[in-house]
C-alpha cells in the first residue's frame, strides 16, 4: 500500500528539528512546556508521531518518554498511525449537523470508496469526522491541513477533492 | 454600539499601522506611563466587565486576586481555545484584529504585574495563529512588547501556546496543565491559579473576548462602557449565531437583547420561513429553552433565571423540523468523546447517556429509558470534577423538560418519527448564507 508516509525505524531527526526542539525548550519558563510544539516538529518531519521521534524529545526536554507518550495520546490532533497527505476533517457537531454534515461524510465515503477513519489506496486522503471548529456560522466546515473549507455542499466538496488531487500531482 | 468589533470593517486593521492610526496601543501607553497598576484594576472592576469565557466571573476582581508581593513572578494565560460548539467568535476576533487582543493582554500583564503571558490557542486555528505571530512581530518592533516597553522599565512577552485538539483544554486548570506539559486533565482546586496557576506562579486566566474590551474600556472609562448593555451585565458581547437562521454570524449587541431580536432582526429569522423549535443561547453546554424565552434578555442574570445560562454565547437555533433526540444525541456524542476520563460519573455517565439516546432514536428504547437518561444526568450533574459533566447534562435535562412526549414517541412508534433528514438537510445550494 503506497502510504506516503513510511514510518521510520531508528532514523533521528534531522538537524533542523532538533534546533527547533531546543529553541522552542528554551523559550519556556520551563523546558516541558515545549512538549506539544516539540511533538509538532516530530509529526510535521515523519508524517506521524513515531516512536524515535517521541524518544528524541523526551532526551531533548528531560522527560521520562511516558509521559510524553502520555501527552502525546491526549490530544486528536496527533497522529499515531500512518495518515493520508490530506487528511478531511470534516465538523459533525450540532451547527454543522443542522445544516447536512453527515450528508456531506456520506457523500466523500462514497467518492474515496473509504469509510470513516481511513485512508485511500493511493495515500492521499484521510477521511475524519471531528467535534466543533469553531467556525460554525459558516457550517457545515471541513478542515484540511491550514485551511478551512466553509459553507460547504456536495459540488463544493467535488471542487475541492479535485484540486488537492491536482496539487498532489503538480 | 461596537467595541470589539468597532474596527471590524476597517481594511487591513491587522496591521499595525492602520491599528495606531485608528488609536490602537494609546490605552496601553497610558496604563504604562500614566497609570498605577491599582488603577488599572480599578477602572476595570468599576466597569463591571465580566468574564466572556462562560462563567461571568468579574474581570477587575480577578484581577485584584492576584498578590502584589513584586517578588513573585505572574503570568497571564489568554483563553483562546474556543470549543464550546457553536462558538466561533475568538477566531473572528483573533483574525481581524489581532492587535486588540495584545494590548488587552499587555494591559493586563501591567495591571496584575506579570511579565510573561501565553495566548492558548486550539490547534486547529493556524490561520489565527500565523495573524497573531505577525502581529507580535510587528508590535516588538516597534516596542510595545519586550524589555522597556515605552521607554518605560515594564518588560512584556507574550507567546503563543498551540493546543491540539482537545475541548476540555478550555477549561482554565486543564489549560495550564496543557501549557505545563502534562495531560490536559482539570486539576484540583484550591489552589486557585491566582494563587497557583502556571509555573506554580499566580496567573490571571482570561477569554480573548474579555481582553479585546479592555483597551477600549481604558480610552473610554467605566461609566462609558456602562452606558451599554445592563446594570449586572454591562457592555456588549458577540452573539454567535448558528443553525436553522437565514444570516448566521457573529453579532455584537448590548448585553440584554432578547433572543427574539437576535434571531428575527439580526439573524434574519428561521430558515426558510419555518417556525422556531428551540434554541440554545450560550454553546451546547447550556440548557436549551423554546419559543415562550424569545423576550427573555440575554444577558448573565436573566437567562439563569429563565433556567439557562449565557455561556459563551454560542446561539444557536433549531427549527420545527428538528428530531430533538437525534440533537440531543449529537450534543451527548460530543461530550462521550471529550470527557477526559478522570472521574467516574462523568466518564462512564456519558457513555450510558450516548447508548440509551442511540437506542431511543433507533427504535430500540424502553420507556424507561427517560427517566433513567435524567437520573444519569442529576448523578453527573454537581458531582464530577469539573464543568464538562454538568456541561453534558444540561442538554438532556432540558430536551426531557420541553420535549419529554417526543421522547416518548420515539419509543411507542419504535423509532424516529421525523422521516428523512429532516432537520439534518444541506441546505439548497447557495441558499441564505451571511456573514
Ligand atoms: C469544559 C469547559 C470548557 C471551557 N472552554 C472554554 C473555552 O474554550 N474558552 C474560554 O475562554 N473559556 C472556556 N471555559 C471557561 C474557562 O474555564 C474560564 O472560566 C475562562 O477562560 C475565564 O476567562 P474569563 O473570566 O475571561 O471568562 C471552559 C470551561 C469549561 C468547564
Ligand atoms: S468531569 Fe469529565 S472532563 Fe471533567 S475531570 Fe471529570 S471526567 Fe474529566
Ligand atoms: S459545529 Fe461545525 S464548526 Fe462548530
Amino acid at each position: 500500500m503506497g502510504v506516503i508516509f513510511l514510518k521510520r525505524t531508528g532514523v533521528m531527526l534531522s538537524e533542523q528539528a532538533r534546533t527547533k526542539i531546543i529553541e522552542s525548550r528554551d523559550s519556556y519558563p520551563d523546558r516541558r512546556s515545549a512538549v506539544m510544539p516539540a511533538l509538532y516538529v516530530v509529526q510535521e518531519e515523519d508524517g506521524r508521531l513515531t516512536d524515535e521521534g517521541m524518544g528524541e524529545v523526551a532526551k531533548l526536554l528531560e522527560m521520562p518518554y511516558s509521559d510524553v507518550v502520555g501527552v502525546a495520546t491526549f490530544y486528536s490532533m496527533y497522529f499515531e498511525r500512518p495518515v493520508g497527505r490530506y487528511v478531511l476533517d470534516v465538523c459533525k457537531t450540532l451547527s454543522c449537523a443542522l445544516l447536512g454534515a453527515e450528508s456531506l461524510v456520506e457523500h466523500l465515503s462514497r467518492k474515496l470508496g473509504i469509510k470513516v477513519g481511513e485512508t485511500t489506496p493511493d495515500g492521499l486522503f484521510t477521511l475524519r469526522t471531528v467535534e466543533c471548529l469553531g467556525a460554525c456560522g459558516k457550517a457545515p466546515v471541513m478542515m484540511v491541513g491550514d485551511t478551512y473549507y466553509e459553507d460547504l455542499t456536495p459540488e463544493k466538496l467535488d471542487g475541492i477533492i479535485e484540486s488537492l488531487r491536482r496539487e498532489a500531482q503538480g | 454600539m461596537q467595541i470589539v468589533f468597532k474596527h471590524i470593517d476597517v481594511p487591513d486593521i491587522d496591521q499595525i499601522d492602520v491599528y495606531l492610526r485608528e488609536g490602537g496601543y494609546k490605552a496601553l501607553e497610558r496604563t504604562v506611563k500614566d497609570m498605577h497598576p491599582e488603577e488599572i484594576i480599578d477602572v476595570v472592576s468599576k466597569s463591571g466587565l465580566r468574564g466572556r469565557g462562560g462563567a461571568g466571573f468579574p474581570t477587575g476582581k480577578k484581577w485584584a486576586f492576584i498578590p502584589k508581593d513584586p517578588s513573585l513572578a505572574k503570568y497571564l494565560c489568554c483563553n483562546a481555545d474556543e470549543s464550546e460548539p457553536g462558538t466561533f467568535k475568538d477566531r473572528e476576533l483573533m483574525l481581524r484584529n489581532p492587535h486588540q487582543l495584545i494590548e488587552g493582554m499587555a494591559i493586563c500583564c501591567r495591571a496584575i504585574g506579570a511579565k510573561r503571558a501565553f495566548i492558548y490557542v486550539r490547534g486547529e486555528f493556524t490561520q489565527p495563529i500565523k495573524t497573531l505571530n505577525k502581529a507580535l512581530s510587528e508590535a516588538y518592533a516597534k516596542g510595545f512588547l519586550g524589555h522597556g516597553i515605552f521607554e518605560s522599565d515594564t518588560d512584556i512577552d507574550i507567546q503563543i501556546h498551540r493546543g491540539a485538539g482537545a475541548y476540555i483544554c478550555g477549561e482554565e486548570s486543564a489549560l495550564l496543565n496543557s501549557l505545563a506539559g502534562v495531560r490536559g486533565e482539570p486539576r484540583f482546586r484550591p489552589p486557585f491559579p491566582a494563587i497557583k496557576g502556571i509555573y506554580d506562579s499566580p496567573t490571571v486566566i482570561n477569554n480573548v473576548e474579555t481582553l479585546a474590551n479592555v483597551p477600549h474600556i481604558i480610552n473610554n472609562g467605566p461609566d462609558w462602557f456602562r452606558s451599554v448593555g445592563t446594570e449586572k451585565s454591562p457592555g456588549t458581547k458577540v452573539f454567535c449565531v448558528s443553525g436553522h437562521v437565514n444570516r448566521p454570524g457573529n453579532y455584537e449587541l448590548p448585553m440584554g437583547v432578547t433572543a427574539r431580536a437576535l434571531i428575527f432582526e439580526h439573524a434574519g429569522g428561521v430558515l426558510d420561513g419555518k417556525n422556531l423549535k428551540a434554541f440554545i443561547p450560550g454553546g451546547s453546554s447550556v440548557p436549551m429553552l423554546t419559543e415562550e424565552s424569545l423576550d427573555v434578555a440575554l444577558d448573565f442574570e436573566a437567562l439563569m433565571a429563565a433556567g439557562s445560562m449565557l455561556g459563551s454565547a454560542g446561539f444557536m437555533v433549531l427549527n420545527e423540523d428538528t428530531c430533538i433526540v437525534r440533537a440531543t444525541l449529537n450534543m451527548a456524542r460530543f461530550y462521550g468523546h471529550e470527557s477526559c476520563g478522570k472521574c467516574t460519573p462523568c466518564r462512564e455517565g456519558t457513555g450510558w447517556m450516548v447508548d440509551m439516546l442511540e437506542s431511543i432514536e433507533d427504535g430500540a428504547g424502553k420507556i424507561g429509558y427517560i427517566d433513567r437518561l435524567v437520573d444519569v444526568a442529576n448523578s453527573i450533574n454537581g458531582r464530577s470534577f469539573c464543568g464538562l459533566g454538568d456541561a453534558s447534562a444540561a442538554p438532556i435535562l432540558s430536551s426531557i423538560k420541553h420535549f419529554r412526549e417526543e421522547y416518548e414517541t420515539h419509543v411507542r412508534e419504535r423509532g424516529c418519527p421525523f422521516k428523512g433528514d429532516a432537520g439534518f438537510a444541506l441546505r439548497e445550494a447557495g441558499g441564505g448564507a451571511g456573514g
